[in-house]
């Protein structure tokens, strides 16, 4: 008898761990407010004896930050913040996968806490409006003109909108672009590709199995490839979704899948169909492929001479035309936001105001932090760390680019592994790419009807 | 009278602590598993849970993803315990001997067990990398073919065998070395006597008085190999294509990436009764063979 306690028990510890994960959670939270919740009403008299300099003085403000290079930037000049407002911030990091899951989790348990969290518009945007997690910032945004809300690029904020109302503050903005070996290119003497087709045929010239140099590679892994592939369904005139409706089966759209699909099989290195961004850059820095589309914000794993061998010899150019011209994605990619259920609502906004002020975006943007302020990137000092030929192609792609790189639905999981569906039948030799596109057109179809009854 | 109700109810006392642990960590979470698995939740706070029926379990037998993941956790627990047990068995047999510098072969062999399964998961994740990896670059130097490992369709499970054998024989080994080391000598010394060969007494001597400690042994591991999550999502996270999503893994997926609460719930239950009735049956095996003997 004891033994099949062994084994119900461990079966049950699984199931246990997965329920965990939803319970346990609210049980710390909850000490946190009440405890942040004393110095609040405490701070009611306080004020009125300090004036309205530090109206928020004594509250605590919970911060959440994905492990980004932002957090890392921002984190630092906390202390600053701390001493101009008296707001005491408490920080927590994860990496951006847990964080997803851990706000999730939290908020589905109604937690007063985190007050300020940091997250991924296209990828949580849907799902944490729809359920009223977030705080509608529209009114914060427009109270102190000093801030500067109209200098937030416009198509950053777009992407942070829902349905007319503003969930978050960009802080993050990434777009598509192609990099490529300089030296290479010199020396087979072929120009930097301006179209796809260019980049098709040269990627091809490039690809060199037999002495282990390839002509191209990015993504493979079925979900995370999605994003990058956006850049090119956008150029060549399609979308995951028009007007409400799946339109991935379009033949713009099946010709993207097709290309992107064909540049991993036909001119991509061995193992492709497990990579994602750090695979595919780690094997560009390695010096074995001439060419790498991913999004601009990473480029510090291809230039950084820790991290790559052909640091130096790293050239940036505008995405590729397709048909419809170069339509790179130019999204936000994380952005900040207030917890709808905070008790601390005010000193929450005063965070992000002074997180993303001119001066922090500035000094966030030095340590190579793409943002989303116009006069912070008109600011010779704001790029001075960045490759200089990369940023005439972030303010063009910033022009010519799309503003979301992923279907925005609310369940992205799994409208990304729907789409992601197409590209794997191409790389694995699939002839009948148009019944994939087909089948998969009908599985978006259906995430997006089950959206519209929520 | 206080003393009096202590005195008459101490057996319950005694095994309070344990009873509530088990009704908090245990019961409560599969009973509430089992009951959001007829309901459709999606973690909404807007839209309340509704309930399905059995739904939730019907859609999953027509469900190919699912299936796929039975078939994978099926075709990855029985080749990786099959070959954990011989492999296990041949390793316990060996250091049962006698041989210089037993002692130092058998704590380094010991070491694969005690790493953490997720940095395994990344150092394996580099070993297997196509171009610059070591494996391929074994391959190579000896005029072999580079292969693709993790990121093939065909060979990603078995090489996430290879890592679950690599880690856990060493736990087999160790669970049949006690079990050796208890063996009565006198078996062996009457078979000497009557010259019998060393595989005759392997087979007719070692084998069937260590059964009962290799269905031990064998059970712990059919437990862990079918829930094994942490490699496969720290390698592959059930890539390239699904062709190494696990039930564990596409209940992970379906809770925490989807947030089908109600699908990932009636998956594990599922999967709670697989493991339930695979342990019963060996159980029943051992009893069966306990009363053979």
């Amino acid at each position: 008898m004891k033994k099949k306690y062994i084994g119900a028990g461990t079966a049950l510890i699984v199931t246990a761990s997965i329920m965990a994960g939803c319970g346990g959670n609210s049980s710390p939270q909850a000490s946190s407010p009440a405890a942040s919740q004393a110095p609040a009403s405490s701070s009611a008299s306080e004020s009125a004896s300090t004036g309205s300099d530090k109206p928020f003085a004594g509250q605590t403000v919970t911060l959440v930050t994905a492990n980004h290079p932002w957090s890392e930037a921002i984190t630092p000049l906390l202390p600053e913040f701390e001493a101009a407002t008296g707001i005491k911030v408490k920080v927590e990091n994860y990496f951006e996968d847990q964080l997803t899951q851990k706000l999730t989790v939290q908020f589905t348990a109604g937690s007063e806490t985190p007050d300020v969290f940091m997250y991924r518009p296209l990828q949580d945007g849907q799902l944490f409006f729809k359920n009223g997690w977030v705080a509608r910032l529209d009114d914060y945004a427009h109270k102190d003109p000093e801030y500067d809300f109209a200098d937030i690029s416009p198509s950053a904020i777009n992407t942070t909108t829902i349905d007319g109302k503003l969930a978050g503050i960009p802080i993050i903005t990434e777009r598509g672009v192609l990099y490529y070996r300089k030296d290479l290119l010199e020396q087979a003497n072929i120009p930097v590709p301006t179209t796809m087709d260019e980049l098709v045929e040269a990627a091809k010239k490039l690809h060199n199995p037999g002495s282990e140099m390839y002509g191209f590679v990015a993504r493979g892994q079925r979900s995370p490839l999605v994003t990058q592939l956006a850049s090119y369904i956008f150029s060549e005139g399609g979308d995951f979704i028009t007007d409400g409706k799946a339109s991935i089966n379009t033949p713009e759209a099946v010709k993207a899948m097709t290309t992107y699909g064909n540049l991993l099989k036909d001119s991509g290195p061995p193992g492709v169909l497990n990579m994602s961004w750090p695979q595919a850059f780690g094997i560009f820095a390695q010096g074995k492929v001439a060419f790498l589309t991913d999004a601009d914000s990473l480029y510090t794993n291809a230039t950084d001479p820790e991290k790559s061998t052909v640091s130096d010899k790293v050239g940036f150019a505008l995405f590729p035309a397709g048909a419809a011209g170069s339509k790179p994605v130019n999204v936000t990619a994380w952005s900040l936001s207030i917890n709808e259920r905070s008790k601390n609502k005010d000193a929450a906004w005063e965070l992000i105001q002074w997180a993303t002020s001119k001066e922090n975006v500035l000094k966030a943007q030095q340590k190579g932090n793409p943002g989303a302020r116009t006069s912070v990137w008109n600011n010779p000092e704001a790029t001075k760390s960045f490759p200089e030929e990369l940023v005439p192609i972030i303010k063009q792609s910033m022009e010519n680019g799309v503003g979301h790189d992923r279907p925005v639905v609310v369940s992205v999981g799994e409208a990304r592994d729907a789409v992601g569906e197409v590209v794997m039948k191409v790389i694995t030799g699939d002839k009948d790419v148009q019944a994939a596109a087909d089948k998969a057109n009908a599985n978006l179809q259906a995430i997006i009807d089950k959206d519209s009854k929520r | 009278m206080g003393y009096n109700w202590i005195n008459r109810n101490l057996k319950w006392l005694y095994i309070l602590p344990a009873l509530v642990f088990v009704l908090v960590m245990m019961l409560f979470p599969i009973g509430y598993t089992l009951w959001i698995s007829f309901y459709e939740w999606s973690m909404s706070a807007i839209t309340p849970p509704a309930f399905v029926g059995f739904d939730n379990y019907t859609s999953m037998f027509k469900d190919e993803r699912f299936l796929d993941s039975v078939f994978n956790t099926f075709y990855f627990t029985i080749v990786a315990l099959a070959a954990e047990m011989v492999l296990g068995l041949a390793i316990a047999v060996l250091f049962n001997r006698t041989f210089k510098g037993k002692n130092i072969a058998k704590t380094l062999f010991l070491l694969p067990m005690v790493a953490t399964p997720v940095a395994m998961g990344l150092v394996w994740m580099l070993i297997y990398e196509p171009t610059i990896g070591a494996a391929n670059t074994i391959l190579k130097s000896i005029g072999l073919e580079p292969q693709l490992y993790l990121a093939s369709m065909t060979q990603v499970i078995p090489s996430l065998i290879v890592v679950d054998v690599w880690q856990w024989t060493p736990m087999v080994a160790l669970i049949l070395m006690a079990g050796l080391s208890t063996l009565p000598t006198d078996p062996y010394e009457s078979a000497d006597v009557d010259g019998a060969s060393a595989w005759q007494k392997f087979v007719h001597i070692t084998l069937p008085l260590l059964k009962p400690t290799i269905i031990i042994a064998l059970m712990l591991r059919l437990i862990d190999v079918l829930k094994t999550f942490d490699i496969i999502y720290a390698t592959t996270q059930g890539g390239p294509n699904f062709k190494s999503e696990t039930l564990n893994i596409y209940g992970y997926v379906l809770g925490f990436q989807y947030f089908k609460l109600g699908s990932a719930s009636a998956l594990l239950v599922i999967f709670f009764l697989i493991v339930m009735a695979l342990t019963l049956v060996l159980i029943w095996t051992k009893k069966r063979l306990e009363a053979e003997g």
